[in-house]
């Protein structure tokens, strides 16, 4: 069937019910696609060699890209990091094995920010993932190998993980839908930790359909993980045409002075487009959300720096070469050699924050943030059904232009991470093309919308009629759209 | 990397200056209860799996230098 990359994973399942096109010969071509992969975005793909474990014998529905966060029995799981190299899990991931069990192939395993941990992926110690619509800029991140293969045409769908942005803010900066769901709503088993209550699992896809249909595979209760309890009804496909009498709320404090110009017209331009389908859009007080980086970026480390302890050259993983000494100066040294600067940096933040004499100050109050920004949240959904920003405050930055500066780099979470805090879904669409602040050609904006715990029947009903309307249909590599 | 993590903290230091004495601090968004299950045996992963991805195994065991310098 010609053309059958260009179709959605949706419209591909409508075409293979039809019989107009094979699910092997489907699977095949996008193999051939991930082949030609030039954005360093796989880290791994079948024919690099695996013991099958994960293998799928005749494929039923589109074969889909993990992030290497995600452990597969038998292909290797680096989470980013030297420390995990040639690490062969001896089990898969729930999310994983539900895709496998729906007959998705495994297409293969996504670069990433060393333990989920960045917001460009400049901190894979592989080497950054490439934006595909500009080489010279970062794809976003952390699970920016899974937005750069949906944007790049190098697989039809994808998942990732969020702790703070990581699926919905690489998303926005490759132009494609990212949905970050409640915390919750699909297990985590077999997800290697970053930090514990906040990291989820979630579809990066090219439109919101394919999110939806990811969703229903992916959430459900798992035995394996006593955090999950998957959500009310399993999701359908979203219908809605028009968001009369729908609320969304911008935040009052919206820091407009530190949003890109082009990001700040594209995102007005989004909000009259809500109006012209009969939604209302209105101010609702969010006053703590201004904090929130700063209460994840205590909450966060701290919770990292306790679950990558387990990273000690012991039972798995690499140790190094040269230790010498005692079992101490095998575990320092290996952890020197094993972990990038940011996971470094993020283990002293965490470390620091949790100890005795400072932990109230932090981490105790970091905490007590988190209440309060819940709160506001809470508080803006007794009058409105959304709360919406944009994504990410600038499209994609060049290449190295904030690694030598962690707390700018911090900064580009500042519109995700409230949402991680309260453990609310929100979704990511792309909502247009803007200029960079720098000038060069225009690049795509994300617009985020939250909404209430396991409410994503309605915001992805309702952010299908925002694409509708939208119509963003621009490509990496082609004309303005 | 000193530099770096004082300008992280400053930055997060703002909210040491928030007032929320009464305020109750969230571990975890989600209502949780203790989850429990038959106490039965049941398989795990064999020994050989488990020791398959260690850096140093021997005699089914995982080896690590000794707690103690040598002398």
């Amino acid at each position: 069937m010609a053309g059958m990359l260009d179709l959605t994973v949706v419209q591909a399942h409508e075409a293979m019910a039809a019989r107009d096109l094979s699910a092997d010969e489907y699977a095949e071509a996008w193999t051939q696609a991930a082949a030609g992969d030039e954005l360093n975005a796989y880290l791994w793909r079948p024919e690099d060699g695996t013991d099958g474990a994960i293998a799928v014998e005749s494929p039923s529905i589109a074969p889909v890209a993990v992030k290497d966060i995600f452990c597969t029995e038998g292909a290797p799981t680096t989470a980013g990091s030297r420390i995990l190299e040639g690490y062969r899990p001896p089990y898969t991931a729930t999310a994983v094995r539900k895709l496998i069990e729906a007959g998705a192939p495994i297409l293969g395993k996504l670069n990433m920010d060393e333990f989920a941990m960045g917001s460009s992926n400049e901190n894979s110690a592989y080497g950054p993932v490439l934006n595909p619509w500009d080489r010279s800029r970062v794809p976003g991140g952390s699970s920016g190998g899974s937005a750069a293969v949906v944007a790049g045409g190098l697989a039809p769908w994808a998942i990732g993980t969020d702790t703070g942005g990581s699926i919905r803010q690489p998303a926005a900066l490759c132009g494609i839908v990212g949905l970050k769901p409640t915390y919750g709503a699909i297990s985590r088993y077999g997800m290697i930790a970053f930090a514990s209550s906040l990291d989820q699992c979630g579809p990066l896809t090219r439109d919101v359909s394919d999110a939806a249909l990811m969703l229903a595979i992916l959430q459900g209760a798992d035995p394996c993980d006593s955090t999950s309890v998957g959500l009310p009804e399993a999701p359908r496909l979203p219908d809605r045409e028009d968001l009369k009498g729908v609320r969304f709320a911008v935040p009052t404090e919206l820091a407009r002075d530190a949003i890109e110009p082009g990001v700040r017209d594209v995102f007005e331009a989004t909000l009259a487009t809500i109006e012209r389908l009969g939604g209302e859009v209105a101010e609702a007080p969010l006053p703590h959300a201004e904090h929130g980086i700063s209460a994840y970026y205590v909450i966060a480390p701290a919770e990292a720096s306790s679950n990558l302890a387990r990273y000690d050259g012991v039972r798995y993983g690499m140790r190094a070469a040269k230790t010498g000494g005692d079992v101490i100066e095998m575990y320092e040294a290996t952890r020197a050699e094993g972990f990038g600067p940011e996971v470094k940096r993020r283990i002293m933040l965490g470390t620091y924050a949790l100890s005795s004499g400072y932990y109230e100050a932090y981490y105790g109050q970091a905490q007590k943030v988190r209440t309060k920004i819940a709160g506001d949240f809470a508080a803006a959904f007794e009058d409105f059904d959304f709360v919406v920003t944009p994504t990410s405050p600038s499209v994609a930055f060049e290449l190295g232009a904030k690694t030598g500066d962690p707390l700018a780099m911090y900064l580009n979470d500042f519109f995700t991470v409230p949402m991680s805090l309260a453990g609310i879904p929100a979704i990511s669409i792309p909502a247009g093309l803007a200029e960079p602040a720098g000038g060069g050609p225009r690049l795509p904006v994300g617009f985020q919308i939250a909404a209430p715990a396991f409410g994503e029947q309605k915001l992805l009903d309702a952010a299908y009629a925002l694409e509708q309307a939208v119509g963003f249909d621009a490509k990496p590599g082609g004309a303005d759209g | 990397m000193a530099g770096e993590l004082s300008g992280i903290l400053e930055h997060v230091d703002r909210i040491s200056k928030l007032d929320l004495e009464d305020v109750p601090p969230t571990s975890h968004v989600v209502e949780l209860e203790n989850v429990l299950r038959p106490d039965e045996p049941h398989r795990s992963l064999d020994r050989d799996v488990a020791l398959a991805q260690a850096p140093d195994p021997v005699d089914g065991a995982f080896r690590v230098p000794s707690p103690q310098a040598e002398a």
